[in-house]
């Protein structure tokens, strides 16, 4: 019965692995525990789980398994079951433990069967697992036959109702993983310099070598200056109402633009749809809080590395016409294309991130209703993914 | 080993999930890892053990150029060279060159020891793997002295990060894991009183509501975090702000938001329909705030 928490949790992809499931066995034996239900919700989250991004996972694989023991008389017998059932621990011996050795699978499940033989013939009752007489250290979750205390505050809440809460819901991975990818992604983005700025601290070994010899042996220290990325970022993103869908994708990937903080300058600038002649400094894109984006390209030099984000998606006319664009305040005496163009010259850098899917979009310089083919010819695009972000800063690094 | 229990200190308010969590990694002799946003009280936890436990604590801030080997002992050669060209110094005892880092230092206590290795995520990606053996086995060995340095006591020792990095497989699976959530407003009640216990509750009220609301805001370059919090009613305080002030103007805005940019958003939005005032019904169209 309780292995079938392992493979409960793996059904639900929380990614234990045996090391970890030996440990919780371990914890189980020295009484850990303690002796309630909500004590093992929290000891097998602490051992088993490793990011927040499986708590809900975890909460999910747990109400699944333990779910109809939440009531307190059923409890008390279910628990005494589960505990007789539960597989005796292995033993360790801490000296003898290889450090971090992984088990196979397949070792693991023979270790338990052999276990479990041995478990029918000696039947140790429950009463180890426990936890010896009250030696558990663990506050006031004890077990109570009345019901459950959790957090030593809420009364007759069962870890199973804790579980079902999914207070964690938020953190899963899906979301939260994508923003440290995308991160980790753009880290990959730098170009590192002699920076004057630093005290020459680093010692250079080569140099310091040959000057320890050209004098004759006396120790002569070379220092360097550390170096330091150079490379400076502009991310405009489309902030228009087909752009709502990806919002989050939008957002993880401007959480992530932020929090790398090794760009030696990084601006963000919105635009609705298309840039004209103005760039916006929020998400509202309204006039009042706009730049002209004649300005833009005339304070940042062609070096920064420009990072469009959109779906490139619009009627023809918001590209193609004099007076296209969407908004009521914003005259284009030009066509969005020829900003467009203006911007890709500009730069000697820059890519454009679409959150469309890329076997949706047109051939490039295809000029159909579709204006994704048209931008493509432009820009290089690349799909907003991890993967697409990836291979958009490899192309960032080389110019055109 | 005598075994004793973290049962949370005056100055800190621990949940009984995350007390249980030091306790578990305690009676397993594993590392504990804590993630968390900055100002969740990661380091505090640290310092809170350690105060509880009646433990010495060893501090290590990890930062970007930190290297694994640093923590168990640096061989100073180059004083060492240095010495031997103009120092009167005995350079043949290289002993008096090898100084212990700070696992090394938790490692040699005369008590066990509290080792907080804070914010190792800022490192590079190999460097927990590095340390998992030592960890592990407790002892490492100086091949220039013949030494081997092993734990009279096994320190307890905690891990923080700020998950600005992924950590690694093989080290996750030897640490116990707790993931602190960012208070919810009534937890943040509790610990701002703990650091100001005099607060009026009016003020501690209407301070609350304003950082949460500021937190709400999307786009944030840096979100405050507990720590701004603190700093910002103790501003309030000093500053003998009315507490109906505090959400129509946010005064000393500066002391929460460290980045320009969130600084003009904030107080765009502060006076923006729909701004914070208007859930109040606070009329008020008074800009201030000081930039610091
Ligand atoms: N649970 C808590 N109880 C008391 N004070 C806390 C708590 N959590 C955070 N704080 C306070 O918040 C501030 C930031 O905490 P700190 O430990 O530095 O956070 P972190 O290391 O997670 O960034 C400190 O002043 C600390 O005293
Ligand atoms: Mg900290």
């Amino acid at each position: 019965m309780f292995t079938g928490f392992f493979y409960t949790l793996r059904d639900e992809k929380v990614p234990v692995t045996p090391t970890e499931w030996m440990t919780l066995m371990e914890a189980l034996d020295r009484g850990l525990a303690g002796a309630s239900l909500s004590g093992f919700y929290y000891l097998a989250r602490a051992v088993l789980v490793k990011s927040e991004a499986y708590y809900d996972r975890f909460d999910l694989a747990f109400r699944r398994y333990f779910d109809g023991i939440e009531t307190s008389e059923k409890l008390a017998g279910q628990v005494a079951k589960w505990l007789e059932n539960s597989l005796p621990p292995l033993k360790v011996d801490p000296s003898g433990r290889i450090p971090f050795s992984d088990w196979s699978l397949e070792d693991l499940k023979k270790q338990l069967e052999e276990r479990l033989a041995e478990q029918k013939e000696e039947h140790h009752g429950g009463s180890r697992w426990i936890g010896t007489g009250g030696t558990s250290p663990f506050g006031h979750s004890g077990y109570h036959p009345a019901g459950l205390r959790i957090g030593g505050q809420s009364v007759n809440r069962s870890a199973v109702k804790v579980a079902a809460e999914r207070r964690y819901r938020d953190f899963r991975n899906d979301d939260t993983l994508n923003t440290r990818q995308f991160e980790v992604a753009l880290r990959k983005l730098r170009q590192l310099s002699r920076n004057d700025e630093k005290p020459p601290d680093m010692l250079n070994l080569d140099k310091t070598i040959d000057a320890t010899c050209r004098k004759g042996g006396m120790l002569e220290l070379v220092w360097d200056r550390p170096r330091k990325n150079t490379v400076k970022v502009i991310l405009m993103m489309d902030s228009g109402g087909s752009m709502n869908p990806y919002a989050r994708l939008c957002s993880q990937l401007f959480q992530a633009a932020s929090k790398v903080n090794h760009f030696k300058d990084i601006k963000f600038y919105y635009f609705h749809n298309c840039v004209y002649d103005r760039l916006f400094n929020d998400p509202f894109c309204l006039v009042k809080n706009s730049v002209r984006t004649i300005d833009v390209l005339r304070d940042l030099d062609s070096s920064y590395r420009l990072i469009m984000v959109g779906d490139a998606s619009m009627a023809p006319s918001e590209l193609l016409m004099v007076g296209g664009a969407l908004d009521w305040g914003v005259e284009n005496d030009e066509p969005g294309e020829s900003w467009l163009r203006r911007l890709a010259g500009h730069f000697t850098h820059s890519v454009w991130l679409n959150p469309i899917p890329e076997y949706m979009w047109p051939p490039v310089g295809e000029r159909s209703y579709d204006t994704i083919g048209i931008i493509r010819g432009i820009f290089p695009m690349f799909e907003l993914t991890v993967e697409g972000l990836e291979r958009a800063v490899a192309k960032l690094k080389v110019s055109k | 080993m005598e075994r004793s229990i973290y049962q949370g200190t005056a100055d800190y308010l621990v949940s009984e999930d995350l007390r249980n969590a030091v306790n578990i990694a305690m009676a397993l002799g594993r590392p504990l890892l804590i993630k968390g946003e900055p100002g969740t009280g990661k380091t505090m936890l640290a310092r809170s053990i350690a105060e509880g436990l009646g433990m010495p604590l060893i501090i290590w801030n990890i930062k970007s150029t930190t290297k694994a080997q640093e923590g168990l002992y640096v061989y100073d050669t180059v004083q060492r060279l240095y010495d031997s060209q103009f120092g009167d110094r005995d350079v043949s005892d290289i002993r008096q060159y090898i100084r212990l880092g700070k696992l090394g230092e938790a490692f040699v206590s005369e008590k066990q020891a509290v080792l907080l290795i804070d914010e190792i995520d800022k490192a590079d990606l190999e460097f927990p793997n590095d340390l998992l053996w030592e960890l592990d086995i407790m002892n490492f060995y100086i091949p220039e002295t013949g030494e081997t340095i092993s734990a009279r006591h096994r320190p307890v020792v905690v891990i923080t990060s700020n998950a600005e990095k992924e950590l690694p497989d093989a080290f996750l699976r030897r640490c116990i894991f707790h993931y602190i959530s960012f208070p919810d407003e009534e937890m943040m009640a509790n610990i701002v009183r703990v650091h100001h216990p005099n607060l009026e509750s009016n003020l501690l009220a209407e301070a609350l509501k304003a950082f949460y609301w500021i937190r709400s805001l999307p786009g944030l370059l840096k979100k405050p975090s507990t720590s701004e919090l603190l700093d910002w009613v103790q501003a309030l305080v000093v500053g003998g702000i009315h507490p109906d002030r505090v959400t129509a103007e946010i005064p000393f805005l500066g002391v929460l938001l460290k980045k320009n940019q969130d600084f003009d958003q904030v107080l765009r939005r502060l006076h923006s329909p729909g701004g914070l005032q208007r859930q109040t019904g606070w009329p008020g169209n008074v800009r201030s705030g000081i930039r610091n």
